[in-house]
C-alpha cells in the first residue's frame, strides 16, 4: 500500500471579493520531498501556501496536511496538535520585534514542549547556529538585515523539528552565497531528517537546485499549468509560459 | 523528525569502562524524552569525563536530544550511531560550535556615569527638539511666501480626521463634565445657600480652563498618537527618506498640514466642549429647581468675551504644540514595529504634559495681564 502523502490538495480554489485567484489546484506532496510552488509575481503562490495552512479560506476543495484536514479540525486541541507539526517561514521573517532572535526561536519551544529553560536556550542557540546566526542570538530583529531576519525565521520554523516545513520566498532578497547556503541547508535537513519542505519561490536557481517536484501557477490561467520535476519541465515542457519561465524569456 | 511521543521510554545509562565513563542513550530521544531526561543528562555530565557516547541503542534522535547529549558530553566520542542519528548529531554539533554561549557582559552601576549619560540624552533630545522647531518655523515661513508648498487636500483631510470625527467624543465628554461639575459644586454651595452661583463656577471653569484643557487631552490621546503612529510607520518603512531623496520637503508635506489642521480645529473643539458642558450644567440646575433663564442670566453677568477668547487662544496654542509633539515623535522613531508604539506613547505623554505646563504658564500670564 502506498504511503499516505504528507499533503493532499484536492481541487483548491481561492477567491477574494468574487475574483478568483486560482481554481482546481490538485496535487500531492510525498514524505521527505522538497516540493516547490512556483510561478510569476501575483499568480497566487503565497495565497496557496496560506490556504494550505488555513489562513486563507478555501472557496472550494479540501487540503489535508499530515493526513488531517485543518479546516475540519474537531476542536482547538486537534488544531494545535496539527499546527505543532508544521513550521512556517514567512516572507519577511515575521519576527517579534520586542524579543531577541533567541527568544523568538524559544517561543514555540516554550509553548509546545516541557523542555527546561537551559535546554530551550541551548536548542534555540543551536537552531540559530544552523542558519548561520549563532553570534546574533542576543540581537533584536530591528538590529539585523532582511536576509538575517529571513534566516532567523527559518530557525524559528524549525524549532520544533516539524515534519512539514513551509517556506515563503526563502531566497528572495539574499545574496547568492547566502541563498545557496540556504538551499544547501534545506537539502541537508530534508535528507537527514525526512522533513518535507513546501517552498514558494520564483528563484530559478533555487528551484533547480532543491526542487524534487513542483507545480507552476499562472495568473492568466488562474490555476496550475504544470506539475513535475523542475529539471524535466525545463527541458521538455511545451507550454509557452513554462518555457518562458525556465528560459527567463519575456512572455 | 515526526514528533513521535516518548512511547518507547527513552533512557540514559552511565557506566564505567576501561577508557573512561560511557553515557548510553536508548530508545526514541525526542523532545518529550529530552524534557524528561535533561536534568539527568546534565548530572551525568557534571565535572566532565564522559569519554564515549554509546548511541547503538538509540532508535531516533531529534535536534533537542542531540543538543542534550552534546551539552552533557561535549568532548565524548559517539559510537554505534545509525546513519540518520550520526547525521543529526554531526549537524547539531556544527550548529552549536557556530553559536557560542553568549557571555553576559557585566555592567556595574556607576551613578556618575548614569547621570552623565542621562544628561547627554536629555541635551541631545533638546537639541533635536530645537532643530525640529526651527525647521518647521522656516518651512512655515517659506510656505507663506509660496503657498503651493502647503497641500490643501492634506490640510482638509487632517481637518476632517482631527476635527469632524472628534466632535461626538468631545460633545459627550463636555456634557458629562458639565453634569459632574454642577453636581459636585452644588453640594458645598448649598450649605451657604449659594446654589445659584453654580453656573458662575462651572461656566468660568469650563470656558477659561477645563474646556481647552480637556479638548487638548482628547486631541493628544486621539490625534497626537495617530500622527506619531502614522509618521512613525512611514519613518520605519523609509518613506520619509524616500521623500527627502526625491527632493520633496518632508516637513512641508507631512508636518505643516497636521500643525495647521490641529491649530485651526482646537478652538472649535474647545468651544464644543464649553457649550456641551454648559448644557449638562443647565440640565442639572433644572433638576435643582433653577430654570435655564436663571442660568443664562448668571452666565451673562459673570462671563466675559475675554474669558472665552482667552480660552480659545489657549486651545489653538495647545493644538499647535500637541500636533508638533506628535509629528516629532513619529519622525524621530527608531527602527522596527516597537518604535511606532514608543513614538505613539511619547506623543500622548509629551502632549498631555506639555499642555498642563502651558496652562500653568498661561494662568500666570493672564493673571499678570489682568485678563
Amino acid at each position: 500500500m502506498a504511503e499516505e502523502p504528507v499533503i493532499r490538495a484536492e481541487g483548491l480554489a481561492v477567491a477574494f471579493n468574487g475574483n478568483t485567484v486560482f481554481r482546481d489546484v490538485t496535487f500531492e506532496v510525498r514524505r521527505g520531498e522538497i516540493f516547490v510552488i512556483l510561478g510569476g509575481s501575483g499568480c497566487g503562490k503565497s495565497t496557496l501556501l496560506k490556504a494550505l495552512i488555513g489562513l486563507v479560506p478555501l472557496a472550494a476543495g479540501r487540503a489535508f496536511l499530515l493526513g488531517e484536514e485543518l479546516a475540519a479540525a474537531r476542536d482547538d486541541a486537534t488544531r494545535r496538535a496539527l499546527l505543532r507539526r508544521i513550521g512556517v517561514m514567512w516572507q519577511s521573517g515575521a519576527l517579534f520585534g520586542s524579543m531577541t532572535l533567541a527568544e523568538n526561536v524559544e517561543l514555540p519551544l516554550e509553548e509546545h514542549t516541557a523542555l527546561p529553560r537551559p535546554a530551550r536556550e541551548a536548542l534555540a542557540r543551536a537552531k540559530l547556529g544552523l542558519v548561520g546566526l549563532g553570534d546574533a542570538a542576543a540581537r533584536l530583529p530591528a538590529e539585523i538585515s532582511g536576509g538575517m531576519a529571513k534566516r532567523a525565521g527559518i530557525a524559528r520554523a524549525m524549532a520544533l523539528d516539524p515534519p512539514l516545513l513551509f517556506l515563503d520566498e526563502p531566497g528572495a532578497g539574499l545574496d547568492p552565497i547566502t541563498s545557496a547556503g540556504l538551499d544547501r541547508l534545506i537539502v541537508d535537513i530534508a535528507r537527514d531528517t525526512g522533513t518535507t519542505f513546501v517552498v514558494v519561490t520564483h528563484e530559478l536557481q533555487s528551484i533547480l537546485a532543491i526542487g524534487d517536484r513542483c507545480i507552476m501557477l499562472d495568473k492568466q490561467a488562474r490555476g496550475m499549468i504544470a506539475e513535475g520535476d523542475p529539471r524535466r519541465l525545463r527541458e521538455e515542457s511545451t507550454h509557452p509560459t513554462v518555457r518562458a519561465f525556465f528560459r527567463r524569456e519575456a512572455a | 523528525m515526526d514528533g513521535r511521543p516518548d512511547q518507547a521510554g527513552a533512557r540514559l545509562a552511565l557506566r564505567e569502562e576501561e577508557g573512561g565513563r560511557v553515557l548510553a542513550a536508548l530508545g526514541w530521544l525526542d523532545m518529550a524524552a529530552t524534557a524528561r531526561l535533561w536534568p539527568e543528562a546534565l548530572r551525568a555530565g557534571r565535572g566532565g569525563g564522559i569519554a564515549v557516547l554509546d548511541l547503538s541503542g538509540l532508535e531516533s534522535l531529534d535536534s533537542a536530544g542531540a543538543v542534550m547529549l552534546l551539552t552533557a558530553a561535549p568532548e565524548a566520542e559517539p559510537r554505534g550511531a545509525s546513519e540518520p542519528v550520526a547525521a543529526v548529531l554531526a549537524r547539531m554539533r556544527r550548529a552549536l560550535a557556530a553559536a557560542p554561549a553568549p557571555v553576559k557582559p557585566r555592567t556595574p552601576f556607576h551613578p556618575i556615569t548614569a547621570i552623565g549619560r542621562a544628561t547627554v540624552g536629555v541635551l541631545r533630545d533638546a537639541r533635536s527638539a530645537v532643530a525640529f522647531i526651527g525647521e518647521t518655523a522656516v518651512t512655515a515661513l517659506r510656505a507663506m511666501a509660496r503657498p503651493r508648498l502647503l497641500r490643501l487636500s492634506e490640510v482638509l483631510r487632517h481637518l476632517d480626521e482631527v476635527g469632524t470625527r472628534a466632535f461626538p467624543l468631545t460633545l459627550l465628554l463636555g456634557f458629562l463634565i458639565g453634569v459632574i461639575l454642577a453636581y459636585q459644586s452644588s453640594i458645598p454651595l448649598r450649605r451657604f445657600g449659594a446654589e445659584v452661583f453654580v453656573p458662575n463656577l462651572v461656566g468660568i471653569s469650563l470656558v477659561r480652563e477645563l474646556g481647552p484643557l480637556l479638548a487638548g487631552v482628547v486631541l493628544a490621546g486621539r490625534t497626537g498618537s495617530a500622527f506619531a503612529a502614522e509618521l512613525g510607520t512611514m519613518t520605519v518603512n523609509e518613506e520619509v527618506d524616500a521623500l527627502r531623496i526625491m527632493g520633496v520637503d518632508a516637513t512641508a508635506m507631512l508636518v505643516l498640514p497636521r500643525l495647521l489642521a490641529a491649530t485651526l480645529v482646537m478652538p472649535v473643539l474647545a468651544l464644543l466642549m464649553n457649550l456641551s458642558g454648559i448644557a449638562g450644567m443647565t440640565l442639572i440646575m433644572a433638576t435643582l429647581g433653577y430654570p435655564s433663564a436663571a442660568v443664562e442670566s448668571q452666565l451673562q453677568q459673570w462671563l466675559t468675551l475675554t474669558d472665552l477668547m482667552g480660552g480659545l487662544f489657549k486651545a489653538a496654542c495647545f493644538g499647535l504644540v500637541i500636533a508638533g509633539i506628535g509629528c516629532r515623535a513619529g519622525l524621530s522613531a527608531g527602527r522596527g514595529p516597537r518604535a511606532v508604539g514608543d513614538a505613539a506613547t511619547a506623543a500622548v505623554v509629551g502632549g498631555i504634559v506639555a499642555i498642563v505646563v502651558m496652562d500653568g504658564i498661561f494662568a500666570v500670564l493672564f493673571f499678570r495681564l489682568g485678563i
